[in-house]
């Protein structure tokens, strides 16, 4: 089997798939060409997410690093949320294969572009860490 | 489980294995030896071309064991290549060749051959009209595959082998896929070389076949002690060859009753499948492999969907760059002209010979289900389904 079983787990029965139609911040990476979409819902209160929701289309690990993203800043505050990383995700999934790390890359940055839109939203500056870096774009659609 | 997989390899045929079991466990004597006791091998061995000659309507000398597909497709290539580079240059292959093709033009290329790759329509077809565009008096070798692996689309051979002769050029096919499945009668199809592949018809994995048709100017890809007539090296797979041969006579035995069984049921899947919206059949509709059912989804990854297939119990494969290590959609999806984007989308079911109409519903039912629940999940299904329609 390519991956592991907590992908598997959490690819079959991905965590809190859907829209928040009153969302704070949404935030979509990735393009078609590629075949990988994040899209991310948030809903922040007092600084922190107290719901998320998440649509994607792309691979088994596209959907499992999506899944496992939204658990890890689900309940948390911003600042945590942005701490998290694509290492962080792929570690709690029990790895990734190789050529799939860019999956969780993608994870990272959908949360992100939620928290940026977020900031945007609310008028105030996007602060330096919501900014992705064009270098952890995919290596193939850039 | 349902195994629909079967252009990747098939189950080994149990007559095919009673077949070669002898020459594992008795008949063990290498063919070439002197002793009475090789003799056994060596009239196996020679039965199993005879064999594969009268399924193919060649004669048994025109018929050359290899190691499987992949080395019978290089052989064609490098041989006449070499055979004929002072002549001339000029190499034709299409563009949904196997790699095993491609990868040998990529090759040949670095050798000073000109090879050429020639375009496909919509369906995959080579147009007789391309074929007869690009030929030159330069052109030694034309490489143009009897069935393609991943659409299934059934290429017009007898006419594109006519107009390379016109030329004075050799033609090559890779029946890999379509031997076992469709007829395949050298004579009528009017090819110099023909590629087979045991496991792709119930015979063992090793196994191939190169047919070189009397006098064609081919040199060998593997020296040695010169078995096969001084053209392929190696002691013979005796118990291979016969497997081969024994797969090769039970399917052709039966091989119009199961074309129309089995296309019924695949017309049965497709008529089904097509019903789902922003969906299509990729290949020729008519003129196509009857076992290979494939499809593109928009919105929606084709990993994704077999990863969903396997925990319902069903086997398939895809053509998308994320179902490939290296990230590169099928060539073959990008030379019929789908985008990116569709490409990524694509699955091909293929079935077995002994696919009942209970497993086809049951994987009509599966991936309408995972088809849906993975749309529901995309961010760009909505988006995509509210597109007119072309």
């Amino acid at each position: 089997m390519l991956y592991s079983e907590k992908v598997m787990d959490h690819f079959n029965h991905p965590r809190n798939v859907g829209e928040l139609p009153d969302a704070d911040g949404v935030g979509q990476v990735g393009n078609p060409v590629c075949g990988d979409i994040m899209k991310m819902y948030l809903k922040i209160e007092d600084g922190v997410i107290v719901d998320v929701k998440f649509k994607t289309f792309g691979c088994g690990s596209a959907i499992a690093t999506s899944s496992m993203a939204t658990e890890m800043i689900k309940g948390k505050t911003i600042g945590e949320a942005l701490k998290l990383t694509n290492a962080a995700v792929a570690e709690a999934l029990d790895g990734l294969p190789a050529h799939k790390m860019h999956c969780s890359v993608l994870a990272e940055e959908a949360v992100k572009a939620a928290l940026a839109d977020y900031y945007t939203r609310r008028g105030e500056p996007v602060p330096p860490e919501c900014v992705i870096d064009p270098e952890d774009a995919c290596p193939l659609c850039g | 489980m349902i195994y629909a997989d079967n252009a990747a390899t098939t189950k080994l045929s149990p007559t095919a294995l009673a077949a070669m079991m002898p020459y594992f466990t008795q008949e063990y004597g290498n063919p070439s030896s002197l002793y009475d006791f090789a003799g056994q091998a060596k009239a196996g061995l020679e039965q199993a071309r005879s064999d594969v000659a009268r399924c193919l309507n060649a004669q048994p000398g025109e018929i050359f064991f290899t190691s499987g597909g992949t080395e019978s497709d290089n052989w064609a290539l490098r041989g006449v290549a070499e055979a004929l580079g002072k002549k001339g240059k000029h190499i034709l292959i299409s563009a949904v060749e196997h790699h095993a093709i491609l990868h040998t033009g990529d090759w040949l290329r670095k050798q000073g051959f000109e090879v050429e790759v020639l375009p496909v329509d919509e369906y995959g077809v080579v147009r007789p009209g391309t074929l007869e565009k690009a030929l030159r008096p330069d052109t030694i070798l034309v490489s143009v595959m009897l069935a393609n692996n991943e659409i299934g689309t059934i290429q017009p051979i007898q006419e594109l082998a006519a107009l390379a002769h016109a030329n004075k050029t050799l033609f090559h096919t890779d029946a890999v896929q379509a031997a076992g499945h469709i007829p395949v009668d050298v004579q009528e199809l009017g090819v110099d070389l023909l590629s087979l592949s045991g496991h792709k018809f119930h015979g063992p994995r090793g196994t191939g076949v190169l047919y070189i048709r009397q006098r064609t100017p081919i040199l060998p890809l593997i020296l040695g002690g010169g078995q096969e007539h001084n053209r392929r090296s190696g002691t013979e797979n005796v118990a291979g060859a016969v497997g081969l041969a024994a797969a090769l006579t039970e399917r052709c035995a039966t091989l119009e009753e199961d074309m129309a069984r089995i296309s019924a049921l695949r017309n049965r899947l497709v008529s089904a499948i097509l019903r789902l919206p922003r969906t299509r059949l990729t290949g020729h509709p008519l003129n196509r492999l009857p076992s290979i059912a494939s499809f593109t989804f928009e919105a929606i990854e084709g990993e994704s969907i077999l990863l969903q297939l396997d925990a319902r119990g069903i086997c398939a494969s895809s053509g998308s760059a994320c179902s490939s290590t290296s990230l590169e959609p099928s060539h073959v999806l990008l030379a019929i002209g789908l985008p990116h984007e569709v490409a990524h989308g694509s699955v091909r079911l293929s079935l077995g010979d002994d696919v009942t109409e209970e497993d086809v519903d049951h994987i009509i039912q599966s991936l309408t289900e995972v088809v849906n629940d993975l749309r529901a999940m995309s961010p760009v299904w909505d988006a995509v389904a509210q597109k007119p329609t072309w």
